[in-house]
């Protein structure tokens, strides 16, 4: 669950004003939010609005050059860096599938743009196994089969490290509860909660 | 101990946690561009005039279709229409002409550089509609019309009629006569549906997430008039489909028509909101139930009526009244089905298609019916105890229900369960206890296997099959390694490639009765070949036999399909299913507090994995009984809560305690390896006990599913 949705924490490019200057852009001027075609339009490209950037994902540089400013995070990983353990599920923030951790915490990969996130540590479920060895929570994952189709579970994963890391995880209820804003259609939840009860056992 | 029956971890387990597994739009070929659609905003009438021109000026926008401009292509009919897709009517020919059958319909396909410049391309593409005819836009069951023919063929006909029903329902001194809804249903498999799709010259890959490879090869090959060996269709995991996978739907066809024109790869990947219109759904339905008994509560007569729901252009039926014919001994019966066309997508089969929703009715309908006799619904159950499938005349294979009562209601409880209603209380919450039978009708199919061994020692077994969750990669693994006598290490099973031994669909739990026995005969016919060159080395050695003979493998095909037997007899998976439930006594919300299921679903082969398919379908079912609503505005014609918030689904807070056992059966006929399927069954009943856990614990009957707080409170 990104409670802190990761929007409003960089200063120098929000969303909105990338959509703004997109418009503008665009050669076409008009009043925000008066139909659904119309925002539809101001969320649109910019044209040659590119730009090149830098990310640091799993403590390891990735230059990307010449991509359009209002590319998501999420759309980064998986369509530019074929990084695609981070799964796209909505879209619109709203099932988790895309979770990956910024600077420690756990972030919906759709709902931030990559070029908020420049300078800062990305971790994805890529970068989660250390040296071959699964996770202690990926090992749980496998052993309490907290999961059928595997669509949902790197977000699950991600999430679920967060949920520890967080303190999130004192109980069978707390693990519930942070542990909502990821989906799982295969109904997977009762095992997903043993997984992240025996690595937070493991961790404390 | 066999492995066979074992409880190990999933083989592709790792895959999964580390990111490696490659779900079907996770294939980039070189070159790749994305696609994207513009939808219809109308439900029914024609395209008055398409205006392009601004997407084609769109940044990065390299392509725009439209019936105006795309290919016309042959769509050519098959021999026979295969079991997943509807009994009558003509599917849905996309970019054909202005013709606009439901909302949602994709009216234009715009390709770009990017994935972002193809979907605000496909923004710009104005549509103005003349909508004539008048739209069909309300599920009223007095508009409907019985099924076809072409669905009586399919045993989904309009009546089915044994005795006099009407007659002993009018001289019966115990009576119900109620009417149960449910609301439409989507999968929502958390992948959304997607295709990559690249041509070399006349041959077609496609990466493309489907449940059913082969025919998915056939019908793109049918729809672009190509040999079907032009076609290739991959697609080695699945994030889920539940029934959304099994037809070939039509932004296959798109991403297929975009790559020829395109001359590149093209992407085409479905935004959550498109899964509503693009992919089916479990269609409306109301059920009128009417039961006659005597005062000891047997049956004297079942009648249920269903009203199901489907599209203009296609006749989706399903078997609904599978359980008012199957599941409780009476002589006189009766059933009449009639479908009401509307202006939406076809529905299509989801988790337990028909049974499910037939369940619904009927076992809240037999609770209904305890009330009224002052008995207890696992008695009038056992009283009701059909020792013969009463409609198809013909003895069951195997069935262990009785078991399934006695084993679940001990593990659940339900000894201590009040007769009365709304007769337990805890601090603010009503608690109540409720049960159900649980039926589903087992299948199988025929199927083909290879296995090599190699010399490293390994043995490669491929099957044209797929896995969406049930664990296919691990329990086939299994089925592998017991009749090979090798170590799990040694076996790697493949599957999800059409240019694979070929397999039907991965659906109404068939996989595991199809596929393991042609693996079975498969590593058979591969021993057999061994044994010729091994000089009676054991089987665990062959990488030196292959070394000393001068050989790269030695392989095997083979093929096993079912005999006689679902002829002969009726084969069915059982369960019955129990469920305790919190209300709210002010606030009226509801929490499914903790179910247990017990299953005879003959022998399991993992149960580690069918533990998890079985609790995976009581989330489902609780999201059925409890959340689970596509809210249709009948003067729009569209669905108004179309995303994944709005479609009210399961999240970890909902879930509780939840337990499945499995009566230890074996299926004596179906198969040789004794199974009857889990994942469909693993649905069945849980719906219908909670909401008879509902009325228990409050006294209130709600019949129209999901039994939200707002239709409790004013129940």
């Amino acid at each position: 669950m990104t409670r802190d949705g990761g929007e409003a924490a960089d200063p120098d490019w929000s969303r909105r004003e990338i959509m703004i200057t997109a418009a503008a852009a665009g050669g076409s001027v008009m009043s925000m939010g008066t139909t659904a075609a119309a925002a539809a339009k101001i969320a649109g490209p910019a044209g040659d609005r590119t730009i090149d950037l830098v990310l640091t994902i799993n403590w390891t540089e990735h230059r990307l050059t010449g991509i359009e400013a209002h590319t998501t995070l999420l759309d980064a990983l998986r369509d530019h860096l074929h990084l695609t353990g981070t799964k796209k599920g909505c879209g619109l923030g709203q099932c988790g599938a895309c979770t990956v951790h910024v600077d420690g915490r756990r972030v919906n990969s759709c709902l931030t743009l990559a070029v908020m996130q420049q300078g800062k540590a990305i971790t994805t479920i890529e970068g989660l196994a250390v040296q071959e060895a699964l996770h202690p929570l990926q090992a749980a994952f496998v052993e309490h089969d907290g999961f059928q189709c595997g669509y949902c579970t790197p977000g699950q994963i991600m999430s679920g490290v967060a949920c520890i890391a967080e303190g999130h995880a004192g109980s069978d209820d707390e693990i519930r509860e942070w542990m909502s804003g990821n989906l799982c259609r295969c109904g997977a939840y009762s095992n997903i909660v043993a997984s992240i009860r025996q690595a937070a056992a493991g961790k404390a | 101990m066999s492995v066979i029956g074992s409880p190990v971890s999933r083989v592709d387990g790792p895959a999964k946690v580390n990111g490696e597994a490659h779900y079907a739009g996770e294939f980039a070929p070189k070159d790749l561009l994305y696609a994207a659609t513009a939808d219809s905003t109308c439900p029914a009438g024609t395209i008055v005039t398409l205006d392009t021109r601004d997407a084609a000026r769109a940044p990065g926008v390299l392509l725009v279709l439209t019936h105006l401009n795309a290919d016309r292509l042959p769509y050519q009919e098959p021999a026979e229409r295969v079991a997943v897709d509807p009994v009558a009517g003509a599917q849905l020919r996309v970019l054909d002409g202005p013709a606009i059958l439901f909302s949602g319909q994709p009216i234009a396909l715009v390709v770009a550089r990017t994935q972002a410049q193809a979907e605000y391309g496909a923004s710009l593409v104005p549509a103005p509609y003349d909508a004539d005819p008048p739209a069909k836009l309300r599920f009223d069951p007095a508009l409907a019309q019985p099924t076809s023919e072409a669905a009586a063929k399919k045993k989904r006909g309009p009546e089915t009629r044994k005795g006099d029903a009407e007659g002993a329902f009018a001289r019966a001194p115990v009576t119900l006569d109620e009417r149960y809804r449910l609301s439409r249903e989507q999968h929502h498999p958390m992948e959304p549906h997607a295709t990559v799709a690249e041509w070399t010259g006349d041959r077609l890959t496609l990466w493309s997430k489907t449940q059913w490879v082969g025919n998915e090869r056939d019908e793109i090959a049918r729809r672009f008039g190509l040999p079907p060996a032009n076609v290739r269709v991959i697609n080695p995991y699945v994030g889920g489909a539940f029934g959304s996978s099994l037809r070939t739907w039509p932004h296959v066809t798109l991403a297929a028509m975009a790559a020829r024109r395109a001359r590149r790869p093209v992407r085409l990947e479905l935004t959550r909101r498109q899964l509503f219109t693009f992919v089916g759904h479990r269609g409306q339905s109301e059920q009128h139930v009417r039961l006659g008994a005597d005062p000891n509560g047997r049956l004297l007569a079942t009648i249920c009526e269903a009203t199901g729901q489907t599209s203009t252009y296609e006749e989706f039926a399903e078997p609904l009244l599978g359980p008012a014919g199957a599941t409780y001994a009476c002589d006189d019966r009766l059933t009449r089905y009639k479908l009401v066309p509307m202006n939406v997508n076809t529905p299509c089969p989801m988790r337990g298609p028909g049974w499910a929703t037939g369940l619904v009715a009927q076992e809240m309908a037999m609770d209904e019916l305890a009330e009224r006799l002052g008995m207890d619904p696992i008695e009038l159950r056992l009283r009701n105890y059909a020792e013969r499938d009463p409609m198809k005349d013909l003895p069951w294979s195997s069935k262990a229900l009785r078991e399934c009562y006695a084993q679940g209601a001990e593990r659940f409880g339900w000894s201590k369960r009040p007769l009365k209603p709304r007769a337990r209380r805890d601090g603010r919450d009503l608690v109540g206890l409720g049960m159900a039978t649980a039926i589903y009708d087992s299948g199988r199919y025929p199927t083909s296997a290879s296995v090599a061994l190699l010399p490293d020692g390994t043995a490669l077994v491929r099957c044209a099959t797929a896995d969406m969750g049930p664990g296919t990669y691990t329990s086939m693994t299994q089925v592998a390694a017991d009749a090979l006598g090798l170590p799990l290490a040694r076996v790697r099973f493949e599957l999800g490639d059409s240019t694979f031994p070929p397999a039907k669909e991965h659906g109404g739990s068939t996989t595991m009765a199809s596929v393991g026995p042609a693996i079975q005969e498969a590593c058979g016919a591969v021993k057999a070949k061994l044994a010729g060159v091994a000089d009676g080395a054991p089987i665990t050695d062959f990488a030196a036999v292959l070394r000393r003979a001068g050989l790269d493998r030695i392989e095997a095909e083979a093929s096993a399909k079912p005999d006689d037997a679902m002829k002969t007899h009726s084969i069915n998976g059982f369960g019955a299913v129990f469920a305790e439930v919190r209300v709210d006594v002010d606030l009226c919300t509801i929490r499914a507090t903790r179910i247990v299921g017990a299953y005879d679903a003959g022998r399991i082969v993992n149960p580690k994995l069918a533990h998890s398919q079985c609790i995976g379908g009581m989330v489902q079912g609780i999201g059925m009984a409890l959340f689970e609503d596509v809210e249709w505005d009948e003067h729009l014609g569209r669905v108004s809560n179309g995303t994944i918030a709005e479609y009210i689904v399961p999240v970890n807070a909902d879930i509780h305690d939840l337990d499945a056992i499995f009566v230890d059966t074996r299926e004596p006929l179906l198969n040789p390896l004794g199974v009857k399927g889990v994942a469909e069954l693993g649905l069945c009943g849980v719906a219908p006990a909670i909401a008879n856990a509902v009325w228990h614990a409050t006294g209130k009957r709600v019949r129209n599913l999901p039994i939200t707080p707002d239709r409790l409170l004013t129940a």
